[in-house]
Parts: C-alpha cells; structure tokens; sequence
C-alpha cells in the first residue's frame, strides 16, 4: 500500500517488517518520532530508556538474546553512546542489532551541528544514508540484513530533512526472525586478550564491507547526458542535486556512508571531466576520495556550516536562481519562548531578579537564557549544569557559593544529572542544585520518564522519588518548591545559598501543556489601578503586552498561573471573580 | 507537470501540522508524488514555524527555497510578511490570516509590530487574499479551526473538487470534531 510517512515512521514500519522485536532510545530531535511510532506495533517491545548509552548497551542485551534490536538518538546522543558503540564493534552481534542516529544540520534543535559519520569510521561500524521516506524504510531492513551477514552492528544515518519530512512509501508484511542464544567468551567478553584476537576480524570485516560497498544497489549512478561533470552525493544533497540538475549530470548516490566503495568511485571518475561532491556538513566524502587518489572539488565551493538547499547548490554551481522580492519593511523577529503558564517562568524570575549566576542544562528551560529573563550564564550539554557547577564553586574560594546554582529538568538530570550531583556530595562542594521538574520531557514533545511513573506505552511505571534519590546519593538538604509561588521560591533559594553544605531544590510544577493539568481563568487586569510599572512585563509572558500604556492580558494564551498578579504592586492584575 | 510549492507559516503551536497532513493527503489521494516538510522541536514554542509541502509527476527536494512558494499560507499576519521572499516572483499568491500574535520583541517594547502590512504587501504588486480566518473559525465553533478554515480559502486556487477536499478534511480531524471542521472548512472556502 502506497502512504504517506514521515522518514522516522518509515525507518519505525521498517523495523516492524523486518521482525525488530526490542526498542531502546532517549528521545531527542530529530530522533523521538522513530520510536514513538515503533511502540504502536504490538509485536515491538519499546522503551524509554534514561539516556543513550543505556538504551544501546540494552539493544546489544537484546541483540545477544537472539532479537532484532534497536536504539536510537540524536547526534549528540551518539556522543553519550560512544563507549558500548566502539566495542560493539569489536564484539559483533547474535540477532541483528541497529543504532539510528539523526544529525540537525541547521541546528534547528541542538546544540551544535556534529557530522555523526565520523563515528561511523571511527568505530569501523557500517553506516547506511537514506535520503527520503522510501529508502528510510528499505535501508532499515537491508541494515539488519547486513548486520547479520557481518556480524556487526549497522548505523543507520537520519538527519532533520529526512527524519521530518513525509514522502511516500510502500509497505510490506512482518516476517519474524529469532536466534539462539549461545555462550562465546572469546567473543563477547572484551578483555584484552580477547580484544586483541577480535581486532583483526574487525578489520577483515571492514574490507568485507568495502567489497560490499562496491557492488551494493544503495551505491547507485545515475547516469546523465552531459559528461563535463559528475557529481557524487548522499543523503538529502541528493535530492537537492537531482532538483537543480535532473538527468543532466551523472550522479554517483552513495547509500551507504561507510565504508565506501573505492573501484566504484574511481570508475565513476574516470567516466566524467571532473568530480564534484556535494554534501551536508564535514568533507567526509570528499577525503576519501582525495585518499583514494581521485580529484574533486567539495568544500571549497559549498559551505560546512548549516543545512544544504536547492538554491544553495545551485548557485555553488553557477545555475541562476531567482530569489524573491523580500518586504521593505522591518520585521521583528519571533524567537521560540516559554509557554503561558510555564512553571520555569517563576523560578528563572527569581533567579534573575537575585542576579545569582546559573548553569543551564539542556531542555525548554534553556528558554531562560532570552530576554527579559536572561538568566542562564552558560549551556553545554545533558547534564553539564550539576557537574560545572562543582567546578565552579571548588575551584576558587568560595566566593561564587553564596550567589551560584545549577537548574536542571528532571529527564534531564536521569540522563545525566545524577552523577554530577555525586560528585557533588562526594567531594562535598558547597553547592546548590535546582531540579525543575515538569513532570515530562517537554523539549521533545512529551515523553514519559523515570520521575513521571509512566513509560512510553503509557501504562503506569515505577516512578523514582527525586528527593529520596538526591537524599540516597548524600545530600542532606532536599527541599521542594512551588515555582508558582515567587515568594516560596526566593525565601528558599536564599536560605539554601547560605548554608555551609550542598543542596537540592526541587522545583515542582506539572508543564502547563500536559492535557491532565487544569488551567485557571484567564486573569483580568484593572485598567484604573495599573500604572504603567512594567512589573509584569518581566517575566517575558506571551499573555501579556502593553497596549496603550496599559496591562493586557490575551485570554487565548493566559492559564491563570499568577505569577504576574504577585508582580503587581497595585492589584490591578487579579484572577476574576467567581460568578 | 511542474513540481507546485505551498507553504505554511505561522506561529509555533498554531496547528500547521494538521494543515499540512490534510493537504498530503488529499495530493497523495489525487495520485501525485507528495513531500512535506515538517518542523519539530525548539521552534514549536511559539518561535516563527514553517512547514513545506511539495507536489508534482517528481518532487526531489523536501524543502522550498527562496523563490519558488507557488502560495504561503499564512496563519498569522506577520508570518506572511517575514516569508515574502520565498514567493514565486510574479506568480506566487499569498493567503493569510488577518490575526496579529505578538511577538517577544514586540511584547517586551524592542520592537514595534508593522502597521499596514496587507496593503503593503498589495502596494509591492503581491497577490494577497486576506482572511479574518480567527472569527470564521470561532463562528465554526472552535479558534482551533484556523488551520482549517485557511485550507478552505486555500481550496479556492485548486482544480480539487470540494468533496475532494472534504474527504481529505475528514481523514485528518478526530470524528468528534469532523461537523466542526467542515463547517470552518466551508467558511473559509466560501469567505
């Protein structure tokens, strides 16, 4: 049946197809959607493991059972799952085993724009690029294929453009594939003396892959009349080449990113004048063929910053484009905010208005950082807030203590945050962390976690307690705040600052877009009593703007939080009467 | 037939993905190669969105680029204008919503939202169809109904026909809000 599917529900049909019995990712766009839906297949187990590493040594457990398995993650994912991913490849698989990774070039949603085939060369795993909703699906059955028939596990390579776009694909049956278990020290224990045997297998593999690599149909020309150039692409490049150029040029499409093939490459070379490689983001193609001795042009004609386009590759290549007329007319711009209603709008105001320095993590809450809150001093990656904050404070004398925290969201501080306040209690640094518990990973669109007594099934799951889990690791002062409440919130955030011992303020408020939380009544602002202060205007509330000198709250957006009614000095934001 | 370019535009959590799900439909129900391009993520929290819907004999490229929107469906009036230059020049037409959602900048006093921008927009020659989509969708029975009363106004420009249309309407709306969701779709496709 021909359908309509986003790339991560193809690569999700594909895995059902080919028999994948077990699912374990941490959600991260341009991931999430690929295990979302490969959770409403009945015959998929599918979980929301606490990070990227746990889900991929879980699908390796999975795989060494003798079944299908699966994980998958963002790009910087990839980076926490690095340790079991390159002795993975040492060991090799039972089952097949396949580890999806999406890149965001552009960074529409990350933090950098890291090329993940790196990782792929560097681990000596295969790596398969699809380039659109079909291949997405079909490549997902050919990499279990592979992975089986060479012992290895496969990365399956997304990035934004494929993950989230929808194009049309044919669907196929389930056929169920499970293998025996059997005991194999010299291959799944990874001790040196074992390692040192399984390396050269790995190598040979490698080689193995290559001659695959050169004969595979996912390595395809498309022929084309005009001689005077070849072009060799993958992934999204691909499409935008085909758009700008249709049949006119022969185009080598590598599906395959690594290993790639070497006589494929040189023959297609040798068939054209000159070879030109276009592709998203590092030179990764590209310096395989100058190490291979073919000549191309590649980055010094396209940028290795930001996604690639149509009118980007056609203007690389000298083809006119014709942009359009923008308006004479100063646009402002319309940067992402937090929510009407947001529970972080409340603890960030109080963070700001104390002029305390703050180590951000990763999340909606990153929010904080864009006027008029501007609180955060510094994001880096899932769980660097705790573990700098340490940092910070050990380091001097003591004087950052008194006026520093870390805030961090409760997925977030499972995935990496624990450990860091460890370190924390173990080397007793004078330090206060804030977990802003949401009850949800809100970034990425509402995904259960550890804390929220769910899984990704929906049904009800163990649900760890966050105060008795920093108690267990050492800390002694855990105290738990209404973020709704500036007051609450400023009374405890001092106090805790000025004890001589670490602590944890756990700042509790459902995200206001969950569907089971009740909003209140827009509030109602008295136009006679309002001065004009701007008080309210503080907190960077969507609800509220100022139209002729005056409050004005949108009732559309407002949930009643009253946070701007404790701002008020006038009471002329008020919460309306009761009929 | 040439490969023919929407899109849509508004402001994050303003329901443009159901528009574009309901329009991959209906062209892939019509028998044409469809793409859509979505955004997720970051941008949905009320940050400037956009979603591209491609179709043809052969759509390549997920994305459009500047200069090749055949139309820009817009939910919100300055979304209309910030997407400007992707239009196709001389060709390109623009539906929008005549409702004004005020961005941070402008909330916070740093910015001031343009006045004017429909006949601006008409005074550079574009084609502009403007619609108040807000009431009609609250006329409807829901403001969630934007969304579908601008794919009504957008239904106009199409050879579909309005039980095509319709159809479409149908298998992308809850059945509990399918009365509603026709109803705003035929305010739009008759404002």
């Amino acid at each position: 049946m021909k359908t309509l599917m986003l790339g991560n529900e193809a690569v999700a049909r594909g895995l059902w197809e080919a028999g994948c019995s077990f699912a374990s990712s941490y959600p991260g766009t341009p991931s999430t959607e690929i295990t979302e839906a490969v959770a409403k297949y009945s015959e998929v187990y599918a979980e929301w493991a606490p990070n990227e590493k746990v889900a991929t040594e879980a699908a390796f457990g999975a795989c060494l059972a003798g079944h299908r398995s699966f994980c998958a993650m963002k790009h910087v994912g990839l980076n926490v799952a690095a340790d079991p991913l390159f002795t993975i490849a040492y060991t090799g698989v039972n089952a097949g085993m396949i580890i999806a990774v999406a890149d965001d070039a552009g960074m529409h949603s990350s933090q950098n724009e890291q090329d993940s085939r790196h990782y792929a060369k560097s681990s000596k795993v295969p790596m398969l690029e699809p380039s659109d909703s079909a291949e997405a699906l079909e490549f997902t059955k050919l990499a279990y294929e592979i992975s089986e028939k060479f012992d290895t596990a496969v990365l399956l390579k997304m990035c934004t453009r494929v993950s989230h776009s929808q194009s049309v694909v044919e669907t196929g049956e389930r056929v169920e594939t499970v293998k025996e278990y059997a005991k194999n020290p010299q291959k799944y224990i990874m001790m040196p003396g074992n390692a040192k045997r399984r390396h050269p297998v790995v190598e040979e593999r490698t080689a193995a892959l290559t001659e695959f690599a050169e004969n595979t149909e996912i390595n395809r020309v498309f022929d084309g009349s005009d001689k005077s150039m070849g072009i060799i692409t993958a992934s999204t490049s691909f499409q935008y080449v085909k758009e700008v150029f249709g049949d006119r040029y022969p185009v080598l499409k590598l599906g395959m990113a690594w290993p790639m093939p070497v006589k494929k490459i040189r023959d297609f070379a040798a068939s054209v004048d000159k070879v030109i490689v276009v592709e998203e983001l590092d030179a990764f193609i590209e310096e395989h063929c100058r190490n291979i001795g073919v000549e191309v042009q590649g980055k010094s004609i396209f940028p290795c910053i930001d996604e690639l386009s149509q009118n980007k590759v056609a203007e690389a290549l000298g083809v006119k484009v014709h942009h359009g007329e923008a308006l004479d007319e100063a646009i402002p711009a319309r940067p992402p905010v937090m929510c009407a209603g947001c529970p972080h709008r409340g603890l960030f105001y109080t963070l700001a208005k104390n002029k305390l320095t703050v180590l951000g993590d990763i999340g909606c809450y990153t929010l904080g950082a864009v006027p008029p809150l501007a609180a955060i001093d510094t994001t880096i990656c899932m769980g660097a807030s705790v573990s700098g904050l340490h940092g910070f404070n050990k380091s001097g004398t003591g004087e950052s203590e008194g006026k520093t925290v870390a805030v961090i969201g409760d997925s977030t501080f499972m995935h990496s945050g624990i450990t860091g306040l460890v370190n924390i209690a173990y080397n007793d640094s004078n330090s206060t962390v804030i977990i802003l518990d949401n009850s949800i990973t809100g970034m990425t669109g509402h995904q259960q976690n550890p804390t929220t007594g769910y899984n990704l099934k929906g049904d009800p799951a163990a649900k760890i307690n966050l105060e008795e889990l920093c108690r267990a690791v050492g800390i002694n002062r855990v105290r738990v705040v209404d973020p709704y409440n500036l007051a609450e919130c400023e009374t405890v955030i001092k106090e805790e600052l000025s004890v001589n011992e670490p602590s944890v303020i756990i700042s509790r408020r459902p995200c206001a877009l969950l569907k089971y939380v009740k909003h209140n009544k827009p509030l109602v602002v008295d136009a006679d009593k309002c001065r004009s202060c701007k008080m309210c205007m503080k907190i960077g509330c969507p609800a509220i703007s100022m139209i002729g000198g005056k409050a004005k709250i949108d009732n559309t957006l407002c949930t009643g939080c009253g946070v701007c009614e404790q701002l008020c000095k006038f009471d002329a934001l008020k919460a309306p009467e009761e009929d | 037939m040439d490969t023919k370019n929407i899109m849509i535009v508004g402001v994050g959590g303003q329901g443009s993905l159901l528009a574009s799900k309901l329009l991959g439909k209906l062209l892939l129900m019509k028998g044409y190669d469809t793409k859509v391009s979505e955004v997720h993520g970051m941008s949905q929290r009320g940050g400037s969105v956009v979603t591209y819907v491609r179709f043809g004999d052969k759509v390549y490229s997920p994305i459009i680029d500047k200069g090749e929107a055949d139309f820009i469906v817009s939910f919100e009036l300055l979304e209309a204008a910030r997407w400007t230059e992707y239009l196709k020049p001389g060709s390109g037409k623009i539906v929008t919503n005549t409702q004004q959602v005020n961005p941070m900048p402008v909330i916070t006093g740093a910015a001031e939202y343009p006045e004017g921008l429909v006949e601006k927009m008409l005074a550079k020659g574009i084609d502009v169809a403007a619609v108040d989509a807000l009431s009609l969708a609250e006329q409807a029975g829901s403001a969630k109904a934007v969304n579908i009363v601008l794919m009504g106004k957008l239904s106009n420009y199409f050879d579909f026909t309005e039980e095509e249309w319709l159809t479409a309407v149908e298998e992308s709306v809850p059945q509990k809000f399918l009365e509603l969701n026709k109803k705003a779709f035929l305010l739009g496709r008759n404002a």
